[in-house]
């Protein structure tokens, strides 16, 4: 079957079931390896999209749902919240290994957007569903914070 | 990529069941009333027949109420009317995981919403309806008896604002109150069916909707 996505502003079409998940759409149908497969079940964070401008699993999204909606993945990530946050991961150097990290940044800059001064309890709430198995919350809080600090 | 990988050990997430929430107000046009013929009974509710022999009204809302309550205290409703910040999930009660929060709507907190992981329709292991979201605090329904969770739900304090009618009508159509008998495979439907369920409601307005002592446990 024949979907429509758009993806980072542009429109893709897909031969694909209706319920097959986003996230295999943008890595095995479109290349778009930025978004990574963790878990498959919606546990560790790592495929994070925003839809709508909202965090969404693209692994358990299928993209019968997502005709007509506007997808930002980590190749398309932009705007004053990502510029920020992209800064100060570079100069904080968070990532370990990194395969979390696409999904980490995703979640972090829709936090951002709603907390510009977020609470050590805010990010533990907000980055909850965002697991790093190399163990670098620490740089990743920090990371955050120096964001929102810059962004002021 | 490998795909779907993961077994039931870790697919038992995000088991959010959210019923009798306000603000979800999608309706379907299909009306019931008590008066319609009843229906026949279905997975494990009673049919309005049952109680027809009841002929005091208070007697037969308090016996109607059992089936009501047998919905309301059910996992698949109170998982997502906790008493606390945080749903649980599972047929046995469990905290959600991933942790999760309230936050100040309702919707969860800014970078881990409710609709971060539910959406629109089950996928899979992952429960979902449009407009995921918790039960507000003042509609706790965990560790209430049938007699508090009764006399709380017509409560306009802590109902929404409804009425017995508009009560009703939610009970019967909305969609959020829908998911308890569509939940995921691996999940227990509440008994009987929304539009039965919905008959037996109405019935139990009907009747003056008397409710059980608040200290009577079930």
């Amino acid at each position: 079957m024949s979907i429509t996505l758009k993806i980072n502003g542009k429109e893709h079409t897909v031969d694909a079931s209706p319920d097959t998940p986003l996230l295999w759409v943008l890595r095995d149908h479109l290349g778009m390896t930025g978004t990574k497969f963790g878990c498959g079940v919606a546990q560790c964070g790592a495929c994070t999209v925003h839809v709508d401008g909202k965090t969404r699993r693209a692994c358990v999204a299928p993209i019968a749902g997502l005709t007509g909606k506007e997808i930002v993945t980590i190749e398309g990530l932009e705007g004053p919240e990502a510029d920020a946050v992209r800064e100060a991961w570079k100069e904080i150097d968070v990532p370990q290994c990194g395969y979390c990290q696409a999904g980490q940044i995703m979640s972090a800059v829709k936090l951002l957007e709603k907390k510009r001064d977020p609470t050590d309890e805010d990010l533990d709430l907000g980055m909850s569903g965002n697991i790093c198995r190399c163990g670098t919350y620490m740089r990743i809080r920090e990371a955050i914070k120096k964001a929102a600090g810059d962004l002021g | 990529m490998r795909r779907r990988t993961l077994g039931t050990s870790l697919v038992a997430l995000a088991v959010i069941s959210m019923i009798a929430v306000g603000g979800c107000d999608k309706q379907k046009n299909k009306q019931t009333t008590s008066s319609d013929a009843p229906l026949a009974s279905v997975n494990g509710m009673r049919s309005l027949d049952d109680f027809s022999s009841i002929k005091d009204d208070r007697e037969r809302a308090l016996a109607i109420y059992q089936e009501i309550d047998a919905v309301l205290s059910h996992p698949r409703c109170v998982n997502c009317h906790p008493a606390g910040d945080s749903p649980y999930q599972g047929n046995t009660p469990k905290p959600h995981q991933p942790l999760v929060v309230r936050g100040e709507d309702n919707f969860g907190a800014p970078g881990m919403r409710c609709g971060t992981c539910h959406g629109e329709a089950n996928f899979e292991n992952v429960p979902g309806k449009p407009a995921w979201h918790l039960a507000p605090i003042e509609m706790a329904w965990e560790g209430k008896t049938p007699g508090e969770i009764c006399e709380q739900i017509k409560d306009t304090e802590r109902n929404g604002g409804k009425t017995l009618a508009q009560l009703t009508e939610h009970m019967k159509h909305d969609e959020l109150v829908s998911y308890g008998w569509e939940p995921p495979e691996h999940l227990e439907p509440v008994p009987g069916s929304q539009e039965l369920f919905g008959q037996l409601f109405q019935a139990w307005v009907d009747a003056g909707a008397h409710c059980p002592p608040a200290e009577k446990s079930r």
